[in-house]
């Protein structure tokens, strides 16, 4: 089975070259007359090089020996034998094999050395990606591990520390904790994606609840005003609470991350024709123009950012918001911050219908 | 509480700022503090403080940028506060002037000892002609060396290397820096003369030369001496 799969397309090709052989020396037979047997030589030669462009070596390779016996047999006097009957056909025979090989040999090379440059290319791509990665994920993870170590050294040895000094040592240790479990959250959530086993488990959400819920988590250690914006009577979704509530959590905390101190940050939701379309505004930077398309990627950092942050928060935004089926888009709005609008259809229902089922 | 050294701190993230700050406030260091690096060389600028803690990672520039900028002028020590771990970035920045390079997490006696350090190796009426450490003495004037009250011969080349490390005390010496004292500029790729001269001299003024006390391995970096 296996070596069949592999053979196949290399029959093809054979096939395809011997059908267009054919079919050219054909419609060559019936105008050779007019044209003569030497511009043939020319057609068939522009053939041998189409192949070259689109098949592998060896078909080109048949392509060209078929050609030039094809050529001899029907088009060089006399017709259909192998003979050559002057010393000039002969020697045109011989340059139309050689020019045809080379052609063929050539092509391939070119196509060899593009095909290596370009894996070359997206290797280096990888392991830059991949660099990137570790850098940023050794200062995420090992920035608030010093904060703990250095804070429980002082807790445990510095008897020079004033009741302020423990009080905000233990705030640290705590923030840290917070942030190492976050970045340990988007690393699961990543191998969750990337194993592309990501089955949302619906359920009847209220969207008030599970946005205060996820920006809960953030609010307490961060200047930005975060403000709610949600009709109370927004009907309920049918959606996987958990997947939601991480898009939410991510957006509002990317906004707070990259926005200067005091910054607003506006949450609103909508339902419009059983989509719900929930709306993360903040009145920061925004985004630079030319990087718009490229931030949801995985691992992609803005140019001239902070240090810290991975690059996985807004790629398992839209990893997350796809697996619900849905959309998440970016625009600079008209204050010049950012505004992420996420789209996700979804069964509705309002309160009142739930009670009665 | 005697050192009223002032320390400024360079470093974008605050919870190691604000841990810096309770760490060298309460041992009795004043603490200046900047989130940036055009902040951080503004800072050193206008108040020269007694010691840079300086972090690689910037929001506005690379902190091997910074280094070699502030060491056109800045003379006193800088320490390395960073959490790339890679050898070729300790070794430039060591290479860059940096006093010494220190990995976070770090732990905070540590710290406060390689800061104590390297405060001492740059005060210079501290730097006596004649080392006492433990059962070592160099006489750096005399050039005289003894274990144990006894003396040790020691080839000239040993001489120079273990004086060059006397002179840098608790100070890391990258290969390269002390293949090109030593030996001059050619020789700075030859580390198996390096490695050859170091085992030597230990077996001559360390007690168990498996388990050096006074020049320490810098794995893949250098070497320290360290004065008890």
């Amino acid at each position: 089975m296996a070596t069949g799969s592999i053979h196949t397309p290399k029959l093809n090709q054979y096939l395809l070259s011997s059908l267009l052989i054919a079919g050219v020396s054909i419609g060559c037979y019936f105008i050779s007359d007019l044209v003569g047997y030497r511009v043939v030589a020319f057609i068939l030669l522009l053939c041998v090089s189409l192949l070259a462009i689109l098949f592998d070596i060896l078909p080109v390779l048949f392509a060209a020996a078929l050609s030039a016996l094809v050529w001899d047999f029907f088009f060089i006097p006399p017709h259909f034998t192998l003979q050559v009957s002057t010393t000039e056909d002969a020697i045109l025979l011989l340059m139309y094999f050689v020019i045809a090989f080379i052609n063929a040999v050539l092509t391939y090379k070119i196509r060899r050395a593009e095909k290596l440059a370009r894996d070359k290319e997206e290797r280096e791509h990888i392991v830059k990606l991949y660099n990137t990665l570790l850098n940023s994920l050794s200062h995420e993870l090992r920035t608030p591990i010093a904060a703990i170590i250095g804070a429980t050294d002082n807790l445990n040895s510095n008897n020079n520390l004033t009741p302020q000094n423990r009080f905000d040592l233990v705030a640290e240790i705590s923030k840290a904790g917070f942030r190492l479990n976050q970045q340990v959250d988007n690393l699961l959530n990543m191998s969750r994606l990337e194993s592309g086993f990501i089955q949302p488990k619906n359920d009847w959400c209220d969207i008030n609840e599970l946005v205060y819920e996820a920006v809960h988590r953030i609010e307490e250690n961060t200047s930005q005003r975060i403000s709610i914006n949600i009709n109370p009577d927004l009907p309920f979704f049918k959606l996987d609470k958990g997947l939601l509530e991480q898009v939410i959590y991510n957006l509002v905390n990317n906004a707070v991350q990259y926005t200067p101190a005091k910054s607003s940050i506006q949450i609103s939701a909508a339902c419009h024709a059983d989509v719900l379309s929930i709306n993360v505004e903040d009145n920061g930077p925004g985004f630079p123009d030319a990087e718009i398309g490229q931030v949801f990627d995985k691992f992609y950092r803005l140019k001239n950012t902070r240090t810290g942050g991975t690059g996985l928060g807004l790629s398992i935004v839209k990893g997350f918001t796809e697996a619900m089926k849905g959309n998440v888009s970016l625009e600079n709005g008209t204050n010049g911050g950012a505004r992420f609008t996420i789209g996700i259809p979804a069964e509705t229902n309002y309160l009142k219908n739930l009670k009665n089922e | 509480m005697s050192n009223k050294a002032t320390i400024l701190v360079i470093d974008d993230e605050a919870p190691i700022r604000k841990l810096l700050e309770i760490t060298l406030q309460s041992n009795g260091y004043n603490v200046l503090q900047a989130a940036t690096a055009k902040e951080g060389t503004i800072a050193a600028a206008s108040h020269p403080p007694d010691m840079i803690l300086l972090d690689i990672g910037l929001p506005d520039a690379s902190g091997h940028d910074v280094l070699p900028e502030l060491r056109q002028w800045y003379t006193h020590p800088i320490i390395i506060l960073s959490v790339q771990n890679a050898e070729e970035d300790i070794i430039r920045a060591l290479d860059n002037g940096a006093n010494d390079y220190l990995v976070k997490p770090f732990r905070t006696g540590e710290l406060l000892a390689r800061i104590r350090s390297a405060i001492r190796t740059t005060t210079p009426e501290e730097t006596a002609p004649v080392i006492n450490t433990g059962a070592l003495q160099i006489d750096l004037q005399n050039r005289i060396v003894k274990v144990n009250t006894e003396t040790v011969k020691l080839t000239a080349t040993e001489y120079t290397l273990l004086a060059l490390f006397a002179r840098n005390e608790g100070r890391v010496l990258t290969h390269q820096y002390l293949l090109r004292e030593v030996w001059g500029p050619g020789y700075i790729n030859q580390s198996q003369y390096l490695r050859v001269f170091i085992a030597q001299l230990r077996k001559k003024i360390e007690a168990d030369a498996n388990r050096p006390q006074y020049i320490t391995t810098e794995s893949g970096v250098g070497y320290r001496f360290i004065a008890t």
